[in-house]
């Protein structure tokens, strides 16, 4: 094993994690402001990646697909919030992910109707469907574009969460929703902005990974659980939380994916480490969610309070 | 009171015979309809329908009813369908059938019943084997057939180190298998990935650090998308050859665009074959759905030609089950993919094809022939199964 691949593999855990950390951001902030359990968190990402592709393939610059798939989800997110879930929010968690549930079926089946049941084309633009080389292994450039966005909205999170009088409600919010709107905040106007906010963000994730996965119905639904993961290890309600939380089972899973069945080939019988490996190691995620809630129940970086 | 009874029953047995003459033979068409590999069964049923609807109504000139099922790739599903498809709507024939999970969890329930199973994709091996009925016929291919006319290809270029990739369950493990059936060397290194797994970063920066001659891999579906994606722009594609079944095929193409040019897939029927059935078929199918057939439309479509044929030998008397059973076996159609003939097993006899993913001349990306390693092959279990 060479130096050049381990980086290499870090990478592609930095790349699953910046992703990761979109769709997370807007989850938890949802969870934690609103308790609102949001299953559709998923089918946002989908929408996100279709209105991307179809932007793509109709004007053909990747620019003009972002602000699309973006401002898309966003006006989506603002519309399912104003028309359904805000009735939701004082329901108990059972009639919310019955809700959501429902939202993610109608969605699947609204883009099956609109884009048939195939997955449909979409490439990264020409400037960076080429490689950079490092260390001898030739790493996509177009990841390379992911993590930067993505350490770029980060960035823009923080300073908005941090720095500005919305961010300042939005923490507030956060740690104590009844105390906010007794002081006469429009929590209401907050909760929409915010859901719309995460729903922009999960568009975003959907158009940056439609070039590199199958745009097709039901894609939401696996990166739904794995964004479940990221949040409750990283803390509920908690950006931070989620950021730390996306970069860290990005990179136990891409690591993991890698290394475990080498290693466990170096210990055990070839064919047997073959197929226990990618077993053990597509579980590493949920082990780690497992021993995150048994030592520190609140999450590894949750919200502070006071 | 007993005479009685029996005679009412025989007064009604009789005229239901009667009343089957008359009434559409209901055939029973269960796919995956819905969800990631819906794609798959909507071929299949569209091309079945063609043959249908072109005869109006009627397949072997008796009318037919078809019943659309969609087993959602549940095998529990699948299982419910079957019982009401027996039970209440008393079809005699069952086709369809996408996935070999599905295939599995209602063989036996169906050909018990007597109830004739026309498989149009799935190709398990333990029916072709020991537990083979003679009332299941199949107008694929039996799994590892595809797998191994893409390993005799690999072993006839001479490629000396080849990683395979497939998902981590049971037919990833067996197409593995069937391609080293024929190739021979070593493979440089097997990775196994969990099926639920979308991105595959972590395993193309293995297989690069391998640097091998040719890479084997079986993605299916939504899976396959993604891969070829990734591997093009990993920058592998064009360095190693990307030799696939189902990955590259006719239903990912349109998704994958050019990140697929060059990749080669073996199967049994490609569609840019030459004979006049298979030109009519790819030129209707274009016309009336404007995209090209995958082989999974082609393998219905196959599947609806045998049926014609084998209701019009028995004149739409499926009820005489060894007439019926003699006809299906007969396989007197024009198979559009050539040669045709079913082994003892119900499984066809047929020569096995790679083809390279390049522009047509239309200027699409479709696949080419480019090689028969295996001609007239029988699959590798037909002497395990007792049927003569």
């Amino acid at each position: 094993m060479t130096w050049g691949l381990f980086l290499t593999q870090v990478l592609n855990g930095l790349q699953l994690g910046v992703l990761l950390f979109l769709l997370a951001a807007g989850l938890t902030l949802v969870f934690g402001i609103m308790n609102f359990v949001n299953l559709a968190h998923g089918s946002l990402y989908m929408m996100g990646a279709y209105f991307g592709a179809a932007a793509f393939a109709a004007t053909g610059s990747f620019i003009a697909a972002g602000a699309i798939a973006v401002v898309g989800t966003l006006v989506l997110g603002f519309a399912i919030e104003r028309v359904a879930l805000m009735r939701l929010y004082s329901r108990d968690h059972l009639d919310q992910v019955l809700a959501t549930f429902g939202l993610i079926l109608v969605f699947n089946e609204v883009v099956r109707y609109l884009w048939g049941p195939s997955s449909i084309y979409m490439n990264a633009p020409e400037a960076l469907s080429g490689q950079v080389t490092l260390f001898g292994l030739n790493y996509p450039s177009y990841r390379f574009a992911i993590i930067a966005a993505g350490l770029t909205v980060a960035a823009g999170l923080y300073l908005l969460i941090n720095k500005t009088r919305l961010g300042m409600l939005i923490r507030a919010g956060a740690s104590n929703a009844e105390m906010v709107s007794a002081l006469g905040v429009d929590i209401k106007f907050l909760n929409t902005m915010v859901f719309a906010m995460g729903a922009g963000l999960a568009g975003l994730a959907g158009l940056m990974a439609g070039p590199i996965l199958s745009v097709q119905p039901g894609m939401g639904e696996p990166v739904l659980i794995l964004t479940l993961v990221v949040i409750v290890t990283g803390g509920i309600g908690s950006i931070r939380g989620a950021f730390y939380g996306a970069l860290i089972v990005g990179l136990v899973d891409t690591v993991g994916r890698a290394f475990l069945p080498i290693l466990l080939q170096m210990t055990i019988e070839r064919s047997i480490a073959q197929a226990a490996g990618p077993a053990i190691a597509s579980m590493l995620i949920y082990l780690l969610m497992a021993v995150v809630l048994a030592l520190r129940p609140q999450g590894l970086f949750p919200v502070r309070h006071g | 009171m007993k005479a009685y009874l029996k005679l009412a029953a025989a007064t009604l047995l009789c005229m239901a015979s009667f009343a089957s003459a008359q009434t559409p033979i209901k055939i029973g068409f269960m796919a995956e309809l819905s969800g990631p590999q819906g794609a798959l069964g909507q071929d299949q049923y569209d091309a079945f329908m063609m043959v249908v609807q072109a005869n109006g109504g009627k397949l072997g000139g008796v009318p037919v009813e078809i019943l659309k099922e969609d087993s959602q790739l549940k095998p529990e599903v699948a299982v419910q369908i079957v019982d009401k498809l027996i039970e209440r709507d008393r079809v005699p024939i069952i086709t369809g059938l996408t996935f070999s999970n599905v295939l599995m969890a209602v063989f036996k329930k169906v050909v018990d019943k007597e109830v004739f199973l026309i498989g149009s994709n799935a190709g398990p091996s333990p029916i072709a084997g020991a537990q083979c009925s003679p009332y299941f016929f199949s107008t694929s291919w039996q799994n590892d057939q595809q797998a191994e006319v893409v390993g005799k290809y690999a072993s006839d270029k001479g490629y000396k180190r080849i990683v395979a990739m497939a998902p981590n369950y049971q037919a990833g493990k067996d197409f593995v298998a069937g391609f080293k059936r024929y190739y021979k060397p070593a493979l440089a290194n097997e990775i196994y990935t969990s099926l639920s797994q979308q991105d595959y970063s972590a395993e193309l920066a293995q297989v690069q650090a391998a640097n091998p001659d040719a890479v084997f891999v079986f993605y299916p579906g939504g899976l396959g998308v993604n891969f070829v994606k990734q591997y093009a722009q990993a920058g592998l594609k064009g360095k190693y050859p990307l030799l696939n079944i189902s990955t590259t095929d006719g239903i990912n193409l349109p998704a994958q665009g050019d990140a697929a040019l060059g990749a080669v897939l073996g199967t049994a029927w490609g569609p840019d074959f030459k004979n006049p059935q298979n030109q009519k078929f790819v030129a209707e199918f274009e016309a009336k759905f404007k995209r090209i057939p995958s082989q999974y439309a082609a393998q219905a479509y196959d599947s609806a030609l045998l049926l014609d044929s084998a209701i019009a030998k028995v004149k739409g008397n499926v009820a005489d089950k060894k007439a019926f059973m003699a006809a299906l076996r007969a396989a007197d159609f024009k198979s559009i993919r050539g040669d045709f003939k079913f082994n003892v097993n119900g499984y066809p006899i047929q020569d096995l094809h790679v083809f390279e993913v390049a522009k047509d001349d239309k200027g699409r990306n479709s696949l080419k022939t480019i090689a028969t390693p295996l001609k007239a092959d029988k699959d590798g279990y037909f002497d395990k199964c007792p049927l003569k």
